[in-house]
């Protein structure tokens, strides 16, 4: 009897190999489409668009429509911009007044109900529910029918998506550490760049189907040349998933253990990436000596970096490390915008490890993104580093339409620095002594 | 009063910055949102939040002293002569700004203690003898029972004619 079921099961699993290998595999890896992933896209399109319909019907306390087409006005308030100098007026009054307090207090009590800075650290709210449980914390239930086409939906995502794109990231990844060895092997010429170019791109475009990404690229007579510098806003480990599946970067980072490490080694062997020792990655002259040898040679492949340091949620641009912005080169930026409707592409790294992060987007609906390639960008005259730095940053916000937040990633597990606070003071004592008198 | 979606909100709010996931904030979680780590008077506003002697203040306690800052017009809809004076009264709010002076709670603000909230504003931007003579100055104006400090209806006087209601207000969007 058992011998059955396990002779059933190997034929069950043999079709469902072959048709994976056959429909989505064979098809990526020569670049072509079969089109099932737009049509899985249209249903999926249309189905959220009819519950956003049906949760608007049942919506008993309709919102005027303004505050549901941006994300902009999803602030919970309204904050009063204006400076501390207009605030405190002492230009018509003498120095110091009681009330001056006041503006400190409302500026304190404005940044406790909402601040622009720990927002990024956490996932986009949406506008409307798309389906997902994990998403449903300000919405209430609305209807039956809604209900069923949820619990169809986590069905669908959980029972067949997932094992699906399991499978699909198993194959990427396993041909990418088998192909590159093997690519590896060969002496240093144009075929074994070549080589690499194919395992790389053909790989890339295996795991990108196993997210069921789909990635519109614009602009892509701006793609980054060879012996560039490409820098793109950061949200997910994904972005270079998403990079590579349009062309060949050499990747900058850090060396890992596990296997994130093995494939780390096995692609250096076909490719120069530049992998770090994590004491070497704080030098930073060693990074910037490294990365100017790398660029250098224009015939490297463009490298790619991500200025602003850690994961930020798509919503905004944080500072950019000056770091890669003085080595000299053209910079092509690269803005990335994910869609939050279809999946959230956030990782929050201080709430999930890169495994659950992995499994919260193979069970949402889909990856999309927008891709676009700015043209390039060089440092001028009398520009420094950081001024550069930040020119792009502009650059790549307008662009991708994030806000620009004058604030470092690093906020999201370090304090801010006291000279934030010292300047405020000093601006305020400014103020008081204005009049040439104290007092 | 405060509609649902608000309370909503701002119940998201505190449990995100409740980064132990205890049900309720420290003075850490507060000093952890950068924009108020910066404000020079941010200890003050956190300690405001936080009741006599306790380190720890639950959804609760947030909302009473956000509730300070709620605009005035939002009394307009629900009149009640006969209950208790509400949270963001004019006279409430100016108490809240009272008790940031206040240091040592004893209803009064002592040259002392203006001189040392004026010193977490300016820094180290000003010299002692100019910030002495601000606090002076200051007192002189606003006491009027030659005590040399500030009582809570001394307060009130001086900042009569400033609009409290705009100035120690927030607004919310829906």
């Amino acid at each position: 009897m058992e011998d059955v079921w396990l002779a059933v099961a190997a034929r069950v699993g043999a079709v469902w190999l072959a048709a994976v290998l056959g429909l989505i595999v064979v098809p990526s890896a020569l670049g072509v489409s079969l089109g099932i992933s737009e049509a899985y896209m249209w249903v999926l399109v249309k189905t959220l668009e009819w519950a956003t319909l049906r949760m608007e019907k049942g919506d008993k306390n309709p919102q005027p429509q303004e505050l549901k087409t941006s994300t902009s006005s999803n602030g919970i308030i309204e904050r009063d911009e204006t400076p501390m100098e207009e605030e405190i007026d002492h230009l018509n009054r003498p120095n110091f007044e009681l009330s001056d307090i006041f503006y400190f207090c409302r500026k304190g009590l404005e940044a406790i109900v909402e601040d622009e800075v720990t927002q990024r650290f956490s996932s986009e709210e949406l506008v409307s529910w798309n389906l997902l449980t994990r998403t449903n914390a300000n919405f209430h239930y609305i209807s039956l029918r809604l209900t069923i086409v949820w619990a169809i939906g986590v069905v669908v995502r959980y029972c067949f998506l997932l094992p699906l794109r399991i499978t699909l990231a198993a194959i990427g990844i396993t041909s990418m550490i088998v192909g590159t060895t093997l690519v590896g092997q060969l002496p240093n010429s144009s075929v074994k760049n070549y080589l690499s170019e194919v395992v790389h791109l053909t790989c890339s475009r295996i795991l990108v189907r196993a997210l069921s990404g789909t990635i519109h690229y614009h602009n892509k007579e701006n793609k980054p040349k060879k012996g560039g510098i490409c820098v793109a806003n950061h949200t997910s480990p994904i972005d270079a998933i998403i990079l590579t599946n349009d062309g060949c970067y050499a990747m900058v980072g850090q060396v890992h253990g596990g296997l994130m490490g093995v494939i780390q080694r096995a692609t250096v062997k076909a490719c120069p990436h530049v992998w770090f020792e994590r004491s070497e990655f704080k030098d930073r002259h060693l990074v910037a000596e490294r990365l100017k040898e790398h660029v250098a040679d224009k015939n490297k492949l463009p490298v790619l970096i991500f200025p602003e340091g850690t994961c930020i949620n798509n919503t905004s641009v944080m500072l950019f490390r000056k770091g890669s912005f003085g080595i000299g080169g053209a910079i092509h930026p690269v803005a990335i915008k994910y869609d939050p409707q279809f999946g959230d592409a956030f990782w929050n790294s201080s709430k999930y490890n890169i495994v659950s992060y992995l499994l919260r987007v193979m069970t949402s609906w889909a990856i999309v993104c927008n891709v676009w390639y700015l043209p390039p960008m060089f440092r001028e005259e009398g520009e420094d580093a950081v001024q550069f730095a930040n020119r792009v940053r502009s650059a790549i916000a307008r662009r991708g339409g994030l806000t620009e937040l004058p604030w470092d990633g690093g906020l999201k597990r370090a304090k801010v620095k006291d000279t934030f606070r010292e300047e405020q003071q000093k601006n305020y004592s400014m103020m008081l002594v204005r009049n040439g008198s104290v007092g | 009063s405060v509609s649902h979606s608000q309370i909503t909100r701002l119940y998201s709010r505190f449990t995100s910055l409740d980064k132990g996931e205890n049900g309720t904030l420290s003075r850490e979680d507060f000093q952890r949102i950068p924009e108020l780590a910066i404000n020079p008077l941010g200890d003050r506003i956190i300690n405001a939040f936080f009741p006599e002697g306790e380190d720890q203040v639950n959804f609760r306690g947030f909302m009473r002293t956000l509730a300070h800052f709620r605009p005035i017009e939002d009394n307009e809809k629900s009149r009640d002569q006969n209950g208790p004076e509400p949270l963001n009264s004019r006279s409430n709010k100016l108490h809240f700004a009272f008790r940031l002076y206040d240091l040592d709670k004893d209803d009064k603000i002592s040259r002392d203690e203006l001189l040392q909230v004026l010193r977490m504003m300016v820094g180290v931007n000003i010299s002692d003898e100019q910030l002495g003579s601000i606090a002076d100055r200051t007192i002189q104006e606003a006491d009027q029972d030659g005590d040399s400090a500030i009582s809570f209806a001394e307060f009130v006087k001086v900042l009569e004619k400033v609009d409290v209601e705009q100035k120690m207000s927030i607004r919310f969007l829906h």
